[in-house]
């Protein structure tokens, strides 16, 4: 076991080096530059003389040779500066400082909602085939799977906050500001980064229950005389959680993904948003970083994915 | 004599043998949701090879003094902020969104078909580094890469179509990578190296063909992921760019308008959403039509 976690850390930094190198090498064939792109955004442009754009090169690195700037920036991440950006002005460690516990909020929210209803509204479906809760909870699914999570923000933006004025429309404020506006503005972001795992997570959990409730063992505890909670809950739900467990993975992919697109339609100031904004201002330093974190994170949690089957499924062992 | 008459009895109730092909229509045309996605496919496919003809107006040159027209008889869907017609860019967005769908499935199936065939015939340095290199790529959401990819290339559907691809290869790679691995094993491939046919001759005329079914399947279900993902970029803008008709970024113009023309934003995001379901219905018919478990079953 421990082999196998050392392995694949190792894999996972060989995997972050590739994707830097990938980042910051795409990040620097895009035509432009990023100084004249601030600049442009500043009351004072066009007049910025040669020497200042020269002294602003020189300040961000931008002047040395490529490699050499690979290298610094990659050295600082490893010592835990992960630059400074050039849009923002500011350092992009304490930028993801900022901006990091607004997606995670809203993100772990989100994780945790998508799997409990998507598992409850599997395990329904799958052990009442046929009836009304299965109709339900496959409509939901196949919706689901075929929003636009961008769409249906606004959607919901448009029922619940401009008609019937129920919730806020945009923003955010952190839970230990003020708790319950942080509450109602984070009902409609939170419901569509849900959705779409919500989904995947039922389908999936509908067609394991549907598996998992043939196998003899099961018809030995119905015969055991055992009630249909106990069976249900102790000796299916259990086994039909194992492929489940493969999608908490993507999930986690999709909330980050999703991310970008919920937290522009709620102007929320998260990590999503800020890639969006450092992509179009070609701030390289921050997507590289940015980029960087987000990897990492998913690799991990992909890692603790991988660990917890065998928890799950003692048939797994990993040599 | 009665093992006899029974033998004879079922020989004589077994069922007629019907085709494969008689068999997969079968299947596909049982559910009607399979219908309903076909019938939406077709009239996508209709909508986009007769644009020209369907579309009441000019989809890329709107009328300034009909800026944000209400729905009425002249224009159904009422105008944008340039006074386009909304339902002929809805229209002409069928275009986009089939073009983007087909052509990045296309390049990305048959790229990464290539990529998981190589490395999983040839195997050793080429598998570990063509895999890890398509890890690499699947640890990270498809939106995001193909965000990344489109903010190297710029907007555009051709540059659109190469984030997409790149975004969604590594899936294919994945998937084709197995195929091969599994197929490499069966007798025949054997039989064709005993015989001295060679590496191209057994990859292509013999591997290939066994992997198509699924990987057809996965294409049908694809091309739903990547209308959604393309609708994705057009919303944040980094997609097609208007006067380009792309259903995502009509539903990013209209969102300015919510209040006051709410179907600016509310008929686009309808139509991706019909579309992409039509899609996984008619894969998800496609895949019960091609699996061979279900056989005698369904």
């Amino acid at each position: 076991m421990t082999t196998y976690i050392i392995r694949r850390l190792i894999q996972g930094v060989v995997i972050l080096i590739l994707m830097s190198l990938i980042v910051f090498f795409a990040m620097r064939l895009l035509p432009g530059d990023p100084l004249v792109i601030f600049m442009g955004q500043q009351a004072s442009s066009g007049a910025m003389s040669e020497e200042a754009m020269a002294g602003f090169r020189h300040e961000y690195g931008l002047d040395k040779p490529i490699m050499v700037q690979y290298f610094t920036w990659i050295g600082g991440v490893f010592e835990g500066h992960l630059g400074k950006s050039i849009y923002y002005h500011q350092d992009v460690g304490a930028l993801l400082r900022q901006r990091f516990p607004i997606t995670l909020h809203l993100g772990l929210e989100a994780f945790i909602l998508s799997n409990v209803i998507g598992v409850l509204l599997g395990v329904l479906a799958g052990i009442r085939r046929g009836t009304w809760i299965d109709a339900v909870s496959t409509t939901i699914a196949n919706v689901g799977v075929t929003v636009p999570v961008f769409w249906l923000g606004i959607l919901l933006i448009y029922v619940l906050g401009l008609k019937f004025h129920w919730l806020p429309i945009y923003g955010y404020t952190s839970p230990f500001t003020n708790f319950w506006m942080s509450f109602k503005q984070s009902i409609m972001p939170v419901f569509c980064l849900a959705i779409t795992g919500m989904a995947y997570t039922a389908r999936q959990t509908r067609s394991a229950m549907l598996e998992v409730i043939r196998q003899d063992y099961i018809r030995t505890a119905w015969s055991k005389g055992l009630r249909e909670r106990t069976v249900i809950m102790k000796h299916a739900l259990k086994n039909s959680l194992i492929p489940v467990i493969t999608l908490l993975g993507i999930g986690l992919g999709m909330v980050f993904g999703g991310a970008v697109l919920v937290e522009t339609v709620f102007a929320i100031p998260g990590v999503g948003r800020l890639l969006v904004t450092s992509v179009f201002s070609q701030d390289y330093v921050a997507v590289q970083s940015s980029t960087l974190v987000i990897a990492a994170i998913i690799i991990f949690c992909n890692l603790i994915v991988d660990i917890s089957y065998g928890w799950f499924d003692p048939r797994i062992r990993y040599a | 004599m009665t093992e006899k008459s029974t033998t004879l009895q079922d020989f004589t109730e077994a069922p007629p043998r019907v085709s494969e092909w008689q068999r997969f229509r079968r299947v596909l045309f049982q559910r009607k949701l399979v219908i309903f996605g076909l019938v939406i496919l077709s009239l996508l496919i209709i909508s986009a090879i007769f644009a020209p003809l369907l579309a009441p107006g000019d989809p890329y040159n709107g009328n300034l003094a009909d800026s944000l027209a209400q729905p009425s008889w002249h224009y159904l869907l009422g105008t944008d902020i340039q006074g386009r017609d909304t339902l002929s860019r809805l229209i002409y967005g069928a275009r986009t969104a089939l073009i983007v769908g087909f052509v990045t499935t296309i390049f990305a199936a048959g790229l990464g078909m290539l990529l998981g065939l190589f490395a999983g015939y040839f195997g050793g340095i080429i598998d570990t580094i063509v895999m890890r290199a398509m890890d690499a790529l699947m640890g990270f959401p498809m939106l995001l890469l193909a965000l990344l990819i489109s903010a190297v290339l710029g907007s555009g559907l051709q540059n659109v179509i190469i984030a997409l691809s790149v975004a969604t290869l590594p899936g294919y790679a994945r998937v084709m990578h197995g195929l091969t691995l599994s197929v490499r094993e069966n007798d025949y491939i054997l039989a064709g190296k005993a015989m001295g046919s060679s590496s191209r001759r057994i990859m292509f005329n013999h591997i290939v063909p066994n992997t198509l079914p699924p990987m057809i399947v996965l294409s049908t279900l694809q091309l739903g992921s990547i209308i959604l993902a393309e609708a994705g970029l057009s919303f944040l803008g980094i997609g097609i760019r208007p006067p380009g008709a792309a259903w995502g970024s009509m539903v990013y113009d209209g969102y300015r308008f919510l209040i006051s023309n709410p179907v600016l934003s509310f008929a686009p995001g309808l139509a991706i959403m019909l579309v992409v379901f039509a899609f996984n219905m008619v894969g998800d018919g496609i895949r019960d039509a091609l699996d061979p478990r279900l056989r005698g079953i369904l």
